[in-house]
């Protein structure tokens, strides 16, 4: 059962993660390549997330709610690690979709097929 | 027939992948690092969040490369989309979008205060509820985003933008440098405050002050980058 759940969990995150490495690989679209780095990026964040996770584990704020309580507490260091994964996410593609609209300026074309320098 | 090779390899990738990570089982208990975490950081700093205390005490450091990046980010999508003004000024000539409806309009003039509101609660309150400088950064960068999208002549003044990202992150530094000063272990980033009682505001000593200056940074950054691109000229035109 436990078996089947971490396959289960840890399964999906790399499948979207593998959607993501699909579409970058696959697209000819560079805003579609552009949105698949986003989607390697939160599969990437899923399975980090996912193995912080603790079994019956809150959420690590010591609130009034859980004071004086016997209560177990989620890996902290994932989520500390997330966060700043999806603010460099964000940055990356801040900056790739940039670089994408200068390409449409100098060739008039997002596909990268028809960008001639981009070949060889 | 190119797709196949790429979705075979893809498989071969994915079943390492997950081969790898099945060996660590899901929902068990493998804290080694994170029990002095969870330990000291209501004991001794009398911070409720623990991840606020990992991303701005114990990995403070870290944090300040992270603002970095971003800020990078920003300045480096300027410099991508740098283009020198043309000739024909007038409100924004560059965006060829229709204007939005007046139910937009007024929705958003409604809705701007209180999400800056919501924002600046969610990082102040860092500390104490889940949320922080980043969250609540991002949050008052929708305010602004929502104004961007209803008033086409609404244009984010970039010299105040630049000014409060530079002040915030010199905050940012100089609390740090003070720790070395006034710190009782002369280090950086160390906390050299009264750390208060937990769960109350004031809880924490330099970590609310510290998460408060990313949050205004985080804003300033993130607002500046969306006005950038959403007032890019469509046309295809060469520099």
């Amino acid at each position: 059962m436990n078996q089947l759940l971490t396959y289960s969990v840890y399964g999906t995150a790399i499948l979207v993660m593998m959607i993501g490495i699909y579409a970058m690989l696959t697209k000819k679209n560079l805003i579609k390549i552009v949105i698949g780095m986003s989607i390697l990026d939160s599969g990437f964040n899923l399975l980090l997330i996912a193995l912080g996770y603790i079994k019956g584990g809150t959420a690590p704020i010591f609130s009034p709610a859980v004071e004086g309580k016997d209560v177990i507490m989620v890996d902290p260091i994932p989520q500390a690690l997330v966060l700043t994964a999806i603010v460099i996410g964000f940055g990356v593609t801040a900056v790739a979709l940039s670089l994408v609209i200068r390409l449409y300026r100098k060739h008039n074309t997002i596909k990268i097929d028809e960008i001639k320098t981009l070949r060889w | 027939m190119r797709k196949l090779v790429i979705l075979s390899l893809l498989l071969v990738l994915g079943y390492f992948l997950l081969n790898t990570f099945a060996g660590a089982e899901f929902g068990k208990d493998r804290k080694v690092l994170a029990n002095y975490y969870l330990e000291k950081s209501p004991s001794e700093l009398q911070v409720a969040n623990t991840v606020t205390a990992i991303v701005v005490n114990f990995r403070g450091f870290d944090t300040l490369g992270e603002v970095t990046v971003l800020f990078l980010a920003a300045t480096g999508m300027g410099t991508i989309l740098l283009r020198r003004r043309s000739k024909h000024t007038g409100l924004n000539p560059m965006r060829t979008s229709p204007e939005a409806s007046k139910i937009v309009q007024a929705a958003g003039k409604l809705l701007f205060p209180a999400i800056m509101i919501l924002g600046a609660y969610v990082f102040i309150h860092g500390h104490l509820t889940p949320g922080g400088g980043f969250q609540g950064g991002a949050i008052i960068a929708t305010g602004f985003l929502l104004l961007l999208i209803s008033y086409r002549q609404f244009k984010v003044e970039h010299k105040y933008v630049t000014w409060i990202e530079s002040l915030a992150g010199l905050t940012f530094v100089s609390i740090g440098l003070l720790g070395i000063v006034l710190g009782p272990h002369n280090s950086f980033l160390e906390n050299f405050l009264n750390v208060g009682t937990l769960n109350e505001l004031t809880s924490g000593g330099v970590i609310a002050l510290v998460y408060i200056a990313v949050g205004f940074k985080v804003a300033a950054e993130l607002t500046g980058i969306l006005d950038t691109l959403v007032n890019i000229r469509e046309t295809g035109d060469i520099d």
